[in-house]
């Protein structure tokens, strides 16, 4: 099953990608938009069916590897889990 | 004495690092695969710059699971001397070699010019022979060399005199201009509490010869000469 992994930098953490971004699309008019914060995007397809074991192997795997805690905060999303 | 220098896929300072080891301060020296699992007689390891892994994910998040890396967290453990330099420092601060994390330089740009540096840590096997107060001029080249540390860590660096190196000015004052990525507390280095594992963003290997534009990292190659010879 697939899972997805959505990284961000803690808020306390200056982004700087996520602010330059920003003052271009201000820049280009989009005055409502308050703030961006880049992140990451993550797919993983893993040998379960199991929605909790996926999450499991998921958050295992961040913590391991995929995400920097020091600074990066994950959230895990089953995308069948919750079509459904 | 020998030294190793970790080759990863993606190393471009390795070869550096040998020259400055082996040529300038006639240390014998050797390449250590990153698939090595043995480090062989080794009194000194240098974790080197570049870009290991493309540096996909995060810099040095790859490289810190090589298998080389379970020995050289040995060495370490054990008191061995390690230097990582540029990427080598991102890496060691993945492995948790060092604390501390590094971030994309404060203004975007990839920084790549010579850099001044005080040395306010002179007991670690890599500055022990840096003349007290004396200004480095030592070249920085990294995208990420943002080192961040929370209040907590930084307040623990200090007072364990875990700061080895910072940016200041030509006058020795660390100054918010000095500083070129927008490093906590200005800092280009660290060591771990005992001391024998240094990680820094500027390039000491690349500083070894007057015709390179300064020969001041020799003070770094010169301190391991004399404390890692003198232990063994």
């Amino acid at each position: 099953m697939q899972v997805d992994i959505v990284i961000t930098l803690r808020e306390s953490i200056l982004d700087p990608k996520g602010k330059a971004s920003h003052h271009a699309l201000e820049n280009l008019g989009f005055n409502e938009i308050s703030a961006v914060r880049i992140g990451k995007f993550i797919q993983l397809e893993v040998d379960t069916d199991d929605p909790a074991k996926a999450r499991e192997m998921a958050a295992a795997a961040c913590e391991k590897l995929l995400a920097n805690t020091v600074m990066e905060n994950y959230e895990i999303r089953i995308p069948d889990s919750t079509t459904t | 004495m020998n030294f190793g220098v970790i080759v990863f896929p993606g190393s471009n300072c390795d070869h550096d690092a040998y020259h400055a080891l082996k040529h300038i301060h006639g240390i014998d020296t050797s390449f250590i695969w990153h698939k090595d699992t043995d480090l062989g007689d080794v009194d000194g390891i240098i974790v080197p710059g570049g870009f290991s892994y493309g540096d996909y994910l995060r810099s040095g998040a790859i490289a810190r699971f090589s298998p080389v890396m379970t020995a050289v967290a040995d060495f370490a453990a054990k008191g061995g001397p390690v230097l990582g330099i540029c990427n080598g420092f991102q890496i060691l601060l993945e492995a948790h070699l060092l604390p501390g994390t590094m971030m994309a330089n404060e203004h975007l740009r990839f920084t790549c010019k010579f850099v001044n540096l005080l040395c306010e840590n002179r007991d670690t096997p890599f500055t022990a022979e840096i003349p007290e107060g004396k200004i480095l001029s030592i070249p920085v080249a990294h995208g990420e060399g943002n080192y961040y540390a929370d209040g907590d860590l930084l307040k623990k660096l200090e007072d364990n005199n875990q700061i080895v190196v910072r940016y200041c000015d030509a006058q020795g004052e660390i100054t918010p201009e000095s500083n070129p990525n927008g490093s906590t507390a200005s800092i280009a280095g660290i060591c771990n509490q005992k001391g024998n594992v240094v990680g820094m963003m500027p390039h000491p290997e690349r500083a070894v010869e007057e015709k390179l534009g300064s020969a001041d990292g020799r003070h770094f190659f010169e301190s391991a000469l004399a404390r890692i010879a003198s232990a063994t």
